[in-house]
């Protein structure tokens, strides 16, 4: 078990150095930082020596290099618009991305899960399929249309929430927080559910053709055969088995959150590091965007590995070392 | 006459589908005895398992009962919806599953399962539960119980499973047990201990077990009596012995004929010829009549008459003659 998480561990790191390798390679792409950074009254002269001054005359292994190094040490330079270290402008921006994913995640998490078992077990209800036709909205419409569509609707015609924005906020130390305000809660809830319904609807619909071909299982109707009760029979048997291709799925589902705020950020005006970063590229800002990328392949890596420590919490036939046997 | 366990009158189960209604249980009547082990044999598709499945209250619709009624200890049970069925399953009636491989829950420990089931049925605390689902376990004979009882499904074998299965359908103490093809799954020296586990719990304890099965070995081993089913229909009911070599249907006699002994050397197997018909192509008059030496124009003609439990032996106008049976 432990050479199993140190293997992962060291694999996740192998994933991580490819990413920003891949990351960094295309920043050559996205245009000339300096065109931004010099006003119009530029010598070639001021260019040189600012391409010298960021290391941009280097060859890129050594820009590579030169960034991980700062990187581990939590070094990732110097915003070139904003004049400012990047990771101290990401921290600021963290709160709010993170605290609207975890919003997100909790609702596509809970709801997705309670629908798709009540969708399961009651097949051929009438409210089942209407939940079912319905869900076909959150996973077809794309996420901006959603969003556009929510503000329109409680935000313009209705008038009961913000349109964009975090509301007030607390500061505890370095985290700020709009959990503590009514209007940052009122501001979290457009944001979170536009974020979360593609995630709740994919969450659902797994949920519920899982738990169906579950419920097929012998060791389901032998559950019934000795007269449990429904309630033990769906959630203890059915849904801890339903579980175990769930988590996968929603795991991925949990760092694509977090890639995918960069939308709704947008949409609302989020002051997150989604709208951080799509201001990045319009500046090509590289160290913010490398920092960005970093940052979300990390957690990608993460869930993915907190992932799969879950399958052997939930599943016992892989814990392979604690050998019963007869 | 003791009062007997289990008690089926007329029961009928029909399918409806959009070809028209399908009879897979077809006005079937027996009972079974405490501490009595009645074989129900016949073909695939016969109708044993549906049977079994009434009985405990678990047809998947749109299969249900719709004539006929089921007895358990006295107590008048078909009509039973919701919780109060859920309550004799388990307490009443338990149910051993074909495969052992798939009938445990693999995410749950055994003991869980069977700690589960005991509290589900009767009023003991959480630790008596426990102590109860070790006692099972050691009466089943998995060695070294109060350490196995934390163990998954996966950490035993197939026998072994199964004995957990049987352990688990015995917790809560049923009187009646449906073994639907319990050692099919099993290697055959394991199907022999499975069977004299069965046979040896449902003697110490006076328990009725409904062994459904298609291998006529394992009705020879454990069975008292013998209901044999074709096409929905029960043809032939009585003692093992007499049924085994004296049959009276034309349908025993032809699957006695079909079964390997070691007794009849090399000469080859005999067949019955043809197949059971599907269930939405009846033939008219008896089922098996196509398949019948002895068919006559009677047969073609008019339904078989039915078999009552205490009547006669074989559901058929014309029994073999084994014996001095017209007596």
């Amino acid at each position: 078990m432990l050479a199993y998480i140190i293997q992962r561990i060291a694999q996740s790191f192998l994933v991580l150095l490819v990413v920003g390798a891949v990351a960094f390679s295309m920043f050559r792409f996205v245009g000339d930082p300096i065109d931004n950074m010099l006003g119009q009254e530029r010598t070639q002269a001021d260019i040189e020596r600012l391409r010298t001054q960021l290391g941009l005359d280097q060859p890129f292994p050594v820009q590579y290099v030169k960034f991980l190094a700062g990187a581990v040490q939590g070094n990732f330079g110097v915003s070139y618009r904003q004049g400012r270290p990047v990771s101290q402008i990401l921290l600021e921006r963290a709160p709010a991305t993170l605290e609207l994913a975890a919003v997100s995640g909790f609702l596509a998490i809970s709801i997705g899960i309670g629908l798709g078992v009540f969708t399961a077990i009651r097949r051929d209800g009438f409210t089942a399929n209407a939940i079912m036709s319905l869900s076909l909205i959150g996973v077809s419409l794309p996420t901006f249309l959603i969003g556009i569509l929510l503000i329109y609707l409680f935000s313009v015609e209705l008038g009961w929430l913000p349109s964009f924005g975090r509301g007030d906020t607390v500061r505890i130390g370095w985290w700020t927080t709009g959990f503590l305000t009514e209007s940052g809660l009122k501001a979290l809830i457009l944001p979170s559910i536009t974020l979360g319904l593609y995630q709740m609807t994919l969450i659902m619909r797994l949920v519920r053709s899982e738990m169906l071909e579950v419920l097929r299982q012998d060791y389901i109707r032998f559950a019934r055969a000795r007269g449990l009760r429904d309630r033990a029979v769906n959630f203890r048997h059915a849904l801890k088995n339903t579980l175990v291709p769930v988590i996968t799925v929603t795991g991925l589902q949990l760092g694509s959150i977090i890639a995918f705020a960069i939308i709704t950020e947008t949409v609302f005006q989020w002051p997150g590091v989604g709208l951080l970063f799509i201001n990045a590229i319009q500046f090509v800002d590289i160290p913010v965007m490398a920092a960005y990328l970093m940052l979300i392949s990390v957690m990608f890596v993460g869930i993915n590995l907190i992932v799969d420590l879950l399958y052997f919490s939930i599943d016992p036939r892989l814990r392979a070392d604690r050998t019963g046997g007869h | 006459m003791t009062q007997p366990i289990l008690s089926i009158r007329d029961l009928t189960v029909e399918i409806p589908t959009r070809y028209g209604i399908l009879r897979p249980v077809d006005g079937v009547s027996y009972d079974i005895a405490p501490g009595e082990i009645l074989g129900v044999v016949g073909e695939s598709g016969a109708g044993k398992s549906m049977a079994g499945n009434a009985v405990i209250g678990l047809l998947s619709p749109p299969a249900h009962i719709s004539k006929g009624e089921i007895h358990v200890n006295g107590t008048r049970i078909d009509h039973l919806k919701g919780d109060a069925m859920r309550k004799l399953r388990g307490k009443q009636i338990g149910m051993v599953f074909q495969d052992p491989l798939t009938s445990l829950n693999p995410l749950l420990r055994i003991g869980d399962q069977l700690t589960e089931t005991i509290l589900a049925h009767l009023d003991v605390t959480r630790d008596q539960a426990q102590q109860r689902a070790i006692a099972a376990l050691e009466e089943v004979g998995i060695p070294g119980a109060r350490e196995r009882v934390n163990s998954y499904p996966h950490e035993f074998s197939g026998g072994m499973r199964q004995r957990v299965v049987i352990a688990l359908a015995l917790c809560a103490e049923p009187s009646l047990i449906i073994a639907d093809e319990p050692t099919t799954a099993l290697d055959v020296s394991v199907q022999a201990q499975i069977i004299a586990l069965l046979k040896q719990l449902c003697r110490t304890r006076g328990t009725a077990v409904m062994l459904i099965t298609h291998d006529m070995g394992v009705i020879a081993e454990a069975a008292d009596r013998v209901a044999v089913m074709y096409a929905g229909k029960l043809v032939e009911l009585g003692p093992v012995r007499d049924v085994l070599t004296k049959p009276s249907h034309p349908y025993t006699d032809g699957l006695m004929g079909s079964t390997p002994l070691a007794s009849r050397g090399k000469a080859r197997l005999h067949q019955i010829p043809g197949a059971m018909p599907r269930l939405d192509n009846l033939p008219t008059g008896c089922a098996f009549h196509p398949r019948c030496p002895y068919s006559t124009d009677k047969c073609a003609a008019d339904p078989a008459p039915t078999l009552q439990d205490g009547g006669g032996a074989a559901a058929c106008f014309f029994p073999l003659p084994h014996k001095a049976k017209v007596a």
